[in-house]
């Protein structure tokens, strides 16, 4: 299992979409293809943008599908963080 | 160019001061004011930054200011971002005051810098702290990823006592909404291109619904939809498009518009030329919602959109007799 603290790479407001993106193509996809499954722990975490969370996740859904999601547990977030990833999720399986 | 500081321009009243802009000559800027008071929002002080940023110093014209509030433009940056001498002099202390001077902002780290040392200046409460650090970052990264402009982002903000708000002002002269929109889409008029960036899930860099890897189309309908639920004024203007998101009167129900022409609001597809983009933000700190049960409208919202497009492509089977 691979196990992501997001805490320590972008600080409690997780808004800057590089660290994001360095996130999902060197911990996450290699995760993913290695069929680990893969915790996102958002401890810490007191909020993040939308734009962060999109570049942390939905390339991984647009490519691997929505049953990826049953790869990846999203841990220790509270309800900010919660609905963000609900907004992402929702759009990207709405829109495929 | 010519630019005129009014006596008032905050973004309820802020029209008639942005007619008043004269791009042509774009190789000189003439600042005047007004003679006795100047009071305007700090998107005004944005734009006459971004303006004079594009220019040499010798090439800014700046007329002697005579209005008691001139000091507001010293301590706010304006001259020292620009470069010129003013001969304003700040002689006492100012209260500790909650402003975020004039800042110039180029990259992604410089961001997440900015918003770290911004929140502790304004005294925020962190409920409050986390709707303005969401505003800055969507709108700052907007700059940075889209408009392909050497002076980078120039924003400020300031708290105001009276109204217990905070008011936040962004401008670039980079390409502008209309160029960013149309790689995907075909706009004919900025005011049509700021209407669907402000749409959930609409983008210039992909058609497809999600976006890209980098890219969902989000930002600016979440800003909106923080300033509509809040009752606050949020203004766009790109090119010759304007659009103002008017305030809510405390009686109207909140519904958030995947189609910001279904909002309250005023638009112009006729102002002064701006190459670039400009966006100002009130934001009531006393009636901030709790930013989770904002994000929660906004999610309903944005599905339905996403889904009323989806359907809008469905074929539809052809009946013949």
């Amino acid at each position: 299992m691979k196990h992501i603290k997001i805490f320590d790479k972008a600080g409690s407001f997780a808004e800057n979409k590089d660290i994001a993106k360095t996130i999902r193509i060197k911990e996450i996809v290699p995760a993913i293809e290695a069929k680990e499954d893969v915790v996102l722990d958002f401890d810490k975490v007191d909020t993040a943008t939308q734009s962060f969370i999109h570049a942390l996740i939905s390339d991984v859904i647009r490519k691997q599908g929505n049953d990826v999601l049953d790869c990846i547990t999203f841990k220790a977030c509270n309800n900010t963080i919660k609905q963000l990833i609900n907004i992402v999720v929702e759009y990207m399986q709405n829109g495929n | 160019m010519k630019i005129h500081l009014p006596n008032s321009a905050f973004l309820g009243n802020i029209d008639p001061f942005l007619r008043g802009f004269d791009p042509s000559s774009p190789d000189c800027l003439e600042i005047t004011a007004n003679n006795k008071w100047i009071s305007v929002h700090p998107v005004v002080l944005s734009i006459i930054a971004a303006l004079g940023l594009t220019l040499k110093k010798e090439n800014i014209i700046c007329g002697k200011f005579e209005a008691k509030s001139k000091h507001y433009l010293v301590r706010m940056g304006l001259f020292k971002i620009l470069n010129i001498q003013s001969d304003i002099s700040l002689v006492e202390h100012e209260p500790a005051g909650r402003f975020i001077p004039i800042n110039q902002i180029w990259t992604s780290n410089e961001l997440t810098r900015f918003i770290e040392e911004m929140i502790p200046l304004l005294h925020l409460e962190p409920e409050q702290a986390k709707t303005i650090g969401y505003i800055v970052s969507e709108l700052v990264r907007n700059v940075i990823e889209h408009a392909a402009t050497k002076n980078g982002a120039i924003i400020c903000a300031q708290y105001y006592k009276k109204s217990n708000s905070i008011r936040i002002g962004i401008a670039d002269t980079g390409v502008g909404i209309k160029e960013t929109i149309n790689q995907s889409y075909n706009t004919k008029t900025d005011l049509e291109a700021i209407q669907l960036a402000l749409q959930p899930g609409i983008t210039g860099t992909t058609k497809r619904e999600g976006g890209t890897e980098q890219n969902a189309g989000a930002g600016l309908f979440f800003i909106k939809s923080i300033a509509s639920v809040n009752r606050d004024f949020f203004v766009v203007y790109s090119g010759n498009g304007f659009y103002k998101l008017l305030k809510k009167p405390p009686s109207a129900g909140i519904r958030l518009n995947a189609d910001p022409m279904r909002d309250r609001h005023s638009d112009d597809s006729h102002m002064p030329y701006w190459r670039g983009t400009i966006v100002g933000i009130d934001l009531s700190l006393g009636q901030t919602e709790e930013f989770s049960s904002l994000l929660n409208a906004i999610r309903k919202t944005y599905s339905t959109a996403v889904r009323e497009r989806k359907k809008a492509r469905y074929k539809k089977p052809r009946f013949i007799t």
